[in-house]
């Protein structure tokens, strides 16, 4: 047992933290984890935490170990944020209790698992503990890439990559902590292309898996133009449904919370005006976020619309790699087999710059019906 | 309904805010105008037992009316207390209830509706159709005339928002006399931004290029912003593509299927019969690409509008 177990196909990385652990000379006060959505960032700075805790450098096993693990350890606070952006107040705190030593522990560490949404005023707040650090304190960020970062922070810490797990590697992971059996993790584990966070959902969630075959299937149905505005209304209203659906209680708690908090009174009818423009300003962020969550929702599912495209062309070009919905090979076959790779690599652009026009707030609807347009094919390849 | 209806129950049941907000004021009209007082209990933020206090009889006698807002997504507790009121006698009180929908006090509708209360509905008003539906209704309930052009240039002009529509319908029932038609619409409605996003749309997809570039640099001058133009577009075509793969069948029929109304299915079926679906293709392809454009993808929005338009009437041609 170490605490790097759940940290999977990222055998440099963990040599380099260990060593840090290890070594009090290769120890650093500010690191960066970058790497791929599901690649297990801040899985990574969670186990790093722990063995800077753990007094044997991470057993696994320990008081240490597990607390920080789970993030209840007196010394190590992760800041996970579920809104839009970290703002300057939230950093401020932070740097404040940067400042402090360590309370149980042997260093006070810090996580911040989104790191590209603090905004640039809370970025220059953080700054000032990057540049003078505390002897004991350890801070750690986490982003999908370099560039979600602004340089003046990139600069201060040191910088560690994760790469893309092995599928192989995943499926062990969801079989190990999961439970999940063998073939069914591998088939989540393929389907997610290496997202552990979701391969361990298609893995569970009998919904998810439903929806994913779906959005496969689309792939080979859309025939005429009425086909092509179908499916794009299919895409759209899953993307809705799911992001209503996981939004809906919290924003309501969120608004009770801030009255509460205001000391205003939550059966008046009217608001008094300076409680009404915070309720707007919440409202605001909330319908932000829902956009948000449900561009999210469609990007997914445009994510595994283009593995089956990618797997046509690997067939058609009589690649050896392996292909990622192996268990939709009738639909593989029938797309390489209608269509050229020039084609292919067309309907691959056409659903690429879909996500580039959702991203850049075309309506999803509207963008995904342009993208089924070009997805037409000459027949029905389900029958 | 006259001040003397004052059922002791009643349930306003559905989504559909304008609705709801009318049906509960005409409760409590009916209960002011009866001599009742009005107390009003906010669902979010209940403070246990409030429902129950103000529901036992005051120190001074009269009637109460207890209107309780927002039913599904009230905590267990007042659900509760709704449940412990409606199970013993009501006396001197009576109560209206809220539910926007949703399976969370479910119990509290069945009780209400095993003990006899007046249900009023309040379903959604989404699809055109709806929206046609409700400006009839509207017009009926005021005795008015309105004609389904007229239906269909207020539907354009101003359903994005159904209380904008309402209030609209309100407006025009007061201001004029007569039959309304399209032209009654058009002196009131006629400038805003989605009646002329309409008519460049109607003229591009007619395939006229010039009017429908006259129409939008004409738009444009007064201040029209391209990006709602742009939806207009969008929703056209796509009617068109809808109803063009629909094939046979009653124009009613398919506006129930496709949620759209049935003048928008008459006018979509003509209009279709000179296109192709590689050209609607064409068209609706132009025109995501010119709302990314106009998002900000490209340097000069209204010239990828113009494109746009261009593209549109040569895929009419092309056909
Ligand atoms: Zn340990």
């Amino acid at each position: 047992m170490t605490v790097w177990r759940d940290l999977v196909g990222q055998e440099p990385t963990v040599e380099v933290l260990s060593h840090a652990v290890r070594t009090e000379g290769a120890m650093t006060h500010a690191w960066l984890f970058t790497g791929p959505p599901g690649s297990g960032r801040s899985t990574a700075a969670r186990a790093f935490a722990a063995a800077l805790q753990c007094p044997q450098g991470g057993c696994g096993e320990c008081r240490e170990c597990r607390t920080a693990l789970d993030g209840s350890h007196a010394d190590v606070k992760v800041v996970a944020t579920e809104g839009l952006s970290i703002q300057v107040r939230d950093t401020r705190d932070l740097v404040q209790e940067s400042a402090l030593r360590p309370s149980v522990g042997r260093w006070r560490v810090i996580i911040i698992e989104d790191a590209d949404r603090l905004t640039e005023r809370a970025a220059d707040a953080l700054l000032k503990a990057l540049e003078e650090p505390t002897p004991r304190t350890v801070w750690m960020l986490c982003a999908p890439s370099l560039e979600d970062v602004i340089i003046t922070i990139r600069s201060r810490s040191r910088h560690i990559r994760l790469r893309t797990p092995p599928v192989q590697a995943v499926a062990e992971l969801l079989e190990r902590r999961d439970g999940v059996d063998g073939p069914m993790a591998l088939h989540a584990a393929r389907a997610a292309q290496s997202h552990i966070g979701l391969a361990r959902r298609l893995a569970r969630d009998e919904g998810a898996r439903i929806r994913r075959r779906d959005v496969i299937a689309m792939a080979t149905r859309i025939v005429g133009v009425g086909d092509a505005i179908d499916a794009a209304a299919d895409l759209a209203q899953i993307a809705d449904e799911e992001s209503t659906a996981s939004t809906a209680e919290r924003d309501a708690a969120e608004r009770s919370r801030l009255l509460e908090t205001l000391g205003a009174d939550p059966t008046a009818r009217t608001q008094p005006p300076h409680i009404r423009s915070q309720l707007a300003a919440l409202e605001k962020e909330q319908k932000t976020r829902a956009t948000r969550h449900a561009r999210d929702m469609v990007d997914r599912s445009l994510v595994d619309l283009m593995s089956v495209y990618r797997d046509a062309l690997v067939l058609r070009l009589g690649s050896t790699v392996d292909l990622i919905n192996p268990d939709a090979m009738d639909k593989v076959r029938g797309l390489s087999a209608v269509f050229s790779a020039e084609q292919l690599l067309g309907c691959l652009d056409a659903i690429t710059e879909a996500r580039d026009r959702i991203n850049a707030n075309v309506p999803p609807l509207l963008a995904l019906e342009a993208m089924a347009l070009q997805l037409r094919v000459p027949r029905d390849l389900n029958h | 309904m006259t001040a003397a209806a004052v059922p002791s129950l009643a349930l306003v049941s559905g989504p559909e805010e304008v609705l709801v907000e009318r049906a509960v004021a005409r409760f409590v009209t009916a209960a002011k105008a009866a001599g009742a007082d009005v107390i009003r209990v906010d669902a979010t933020g209940y403070e246990p037992g409030s429902l129950i206090l103000h529901a036992s009889p005051s120190l001074f006698g009269g009637t109460k009316c207890i209107v309780v807002r927002g039913l599904h997504e009230s905590p267990d507790e007042l659900q509760l207390d709704l449940l412990s009121l409606l199970g013993g006698p009501l006396d001197d009180v009576s109560l209206v209830v809220a539910h926007g929908g949703g399976m969370k006090g479910k119990k509290v509708i069945d009780t209400l509706k095993k003990l006899g209360a007046d249900v009023v509905d309040c379903p959604a008003i989404k699809s055109d159709r709806d929206k046609s539906d409700f400006v009839m209704k509207e017009f009926a309930r005021a005795r008015r005339k309105i004609t389904s052009d007229g239906v269909r240039a207020l539907v354009e002009a101003v359903g994005k928002d159904v209380r904008e529509l309402a209030a609209a319908c309100a407006q025009l029932v007061a201001d004029t006399e007569g039959t309304i038609d399209d032209a009654v619409v058009d002196t009131y409605h006629g400038g805003k931004v989605e009646a002329s996003g309409f008519r460049v749309a109607d003229a591009a997809v007619a395939g006229q290029a010039g009017e429908a570039l006259r129409l939008l640099r004409h738009a444009i001058a007064t201040g029209v912003d391209p990006v709602p133009i742009v939806a207009v577009l969008a929703s056209q075509l796509r009617q068109l593509i809808k109803v063009g793969a629909a094939g046979r069948g009653s124009s009613a029929q398919l506006a129930k299927t496709l949620g759209m109304a049935p003048w928008q299915v008459d006018r979509a079926r003509r209009a279709v019969a000179h296109w192709s679906g590689d050209g609607l293709a064409v068209a609706l392809q132009a025109v995501a690409a010119a709302d990314f454009e106009v998002k900000g993808g490209g340097r000069d929005p209204v010239y990828a509008v113009e494109r746009a338009i261009l593209t549109i009437t040569r895929a009419r041609a092309g056909h």
